[in-house]
Order: structure tokens, then C-alpha cells, then sequence
């Protein structure tokens, strides 16, 4: 059937920008990343978020990127990090934006070509991208 | 808009094999593109897109970033020190604009 595309909510845009990165790969909620954010956020508008993942970060074993989108924000992207097996250690922080409570989520890509994933409930007092 | 500011915060000095925390900030709005002025238009987007880190020209981190990340993009991040040698950070500005730092390395 031919479906007429409905306007899809941020979390199905979220879904999708993972399928895009992972190229239909499964990502697995292994414990490999670990994604520290604060449960609540007072501020929206700076939300401090340190992502790592567990690996040997050797020539033939390391981690190539990190992709971080936030499901219920205008647009989910965030940032996508890429290391190298100079990084030593796959770790990385910022801040961000957050328009009202949701999930982070972190996917990272492995140089063997497997994905992980990891998600974060953060609870947001002020929003983050009003006026 | 007035000039951004780049800051870096590196070791200048290292042990061989020791990892390294580097920490950056650049002044910069970053206009999200989802805000609305006034009279109900829509500001224009403009944020610092890409980061990346070079070590003796070999890119060793970079970052695509997204409106999402906040005003005064700041990050961190590791890096091995195998070498001597001397930092290249650059930051790109959606109005072309390029932002640079340079900083050496020891390692002992």
C-alpha cells in the first residue's frame, strides 16, 4: 500500500538518524557506552553530557564515532564525535540543549563495524530553545 | 557579530603514552535557528559546525556539531601523547569564518 508519509514525531526522526548512522546494523544496549548526564536539568539551555566507551583504542580495535541525538528536541542531532586510536581513551564531553524532558541517546560505531547504544532520561525544568 | 574567541586548556607537557585531557571553549552564540525575533520571523541559523583537533597534522578528534550543542560550544576530549609535537584546533562558523589555536607539545 501507498501510504500517505505522516508527519513524523521527533522520536521516529530519532529512530530514523539512528537507522542513517547505523546503515540498518542493530545497535546493542551492551554496556559499552556509558553516558553520564544529570537527571534533572534546572537549565535547558546547558546541559553538561560526557559520553565514553569502553575499548583498547589500539590500531585495529577502537571506537570511530559517537552520534548523540536527543529525541524530543526541535531536531534530534546533536553532535556526532570522531576519535581516532591517537584518542588513547573514547571520551568526550559537552553541553547542550534540551527543549523539555527526554531521552539522550548515544550510538557509537566500532572499527570492526559493530554498533552500541546507551540512553539517558533527563528531566528539564526550563526548556531549552524558547526565545 | 562581534569575533568569536577561541580558548584552549592542554597539558604543555607529557609523559610518553600518557592521556592527555584537552578542554576548549569558543565564544559564540550559536543561533539555533529555531528562535523567532520579535515580529514573529525566524532568526537564521548560524553556529560553529565542525571542530577538529590536529596533532603534527593528523586529525585526531573532530566533531560535527549540531544546533543542539549550547552557547559557548564547549568541549573535551583525550589524546594519547606518543610524540612531541604541536596542536592545530579549528572551529568552522556557519559564515565561513574559520577560528584556529595552536599549542605545543612536550613529551618526555
Amino acid at each position: 500500500i501507498a501510504a500517505v508519509p505522516l508527519p513524523l514525531s521527533a522520536a521516529d526522526t530519532a529512530m530514523e538518524e539512528i537507522e542513517q548512522f547505523t546503515g540498518g546494523s542493530e545497535a546493542s544496549e551492551s554496556g559499552k557506552i556509558s553516558l553520564e548526564m544529570p537527571e534533572i536539568a534546572e537549565n535547558g539551555n546547558t546541559v553538561p553530557l560526557t559520553v565514553s566507551v569502553d575499548s583498547p583504542m589500539s590500531g585495529d580495535d577502537y571506537v570511530k564515532r559517537v552520534m548523540v541525538l536527543a529525541d524530543a528536541n526541535p531536531r534530534p542531532g546533536v553532535a556526532t564525535f570522531h576519535f581516532s586510536p591517537k584518542s588513547g581513551v573514547a571520551e568526550a564531553s559537552t553541553r547542550m540543549r534540551l527543549a523539555r524532558t527526554q531521552n539522550v541517546i548515544a550510538v557509537a560505531e566500532m572499527s570492526d563495524g559493530s554498533f552500541h547504544m546507551a540512553k539517558a532520561t533527563v528531566k528539564v525544568t526550563i526548556g531549552g530553545c524558547g526565545g | 557579530m562581534a569575533k568569536s574567541k577561541p580558548r584552549v586548556k592542554a597539558p604543555k607537557a607529557a609523559s610518553k603514552g600518557e592521556v592527555i585531557t584537552i578542554k576548549t571553549l569558543i565564544s559564540h552564540k550559536m543561533e539555533s535557528g529555531q528562535r523567532k525575533d520579535k515580529q514573529g520571523n525566524l532568526i537564521p541559523r548560524q553556529i560553529i559546525h565542525n571542530f577538529t583537533a590536529k596533532f603534527n597534522g593528523e586529525t585526531v578528534f573532530a566533531v560535527d556539531i549540531e544546533p543542539a550543542i549550547s552557547a559557548n560550544p564547549y568541549l573535551q576530549f583525550k589524546m594519547r601523547a606518543d610524540e612531541p609535537g604541536e596542536f592545530e584546533f579549528i572551529w568552522q562558523d556557519d559564515d565561513g569564518s574559520v577560528y584556529s589555536k595552536k599549542q605545543k607539545l612536550s613529551v618526555t
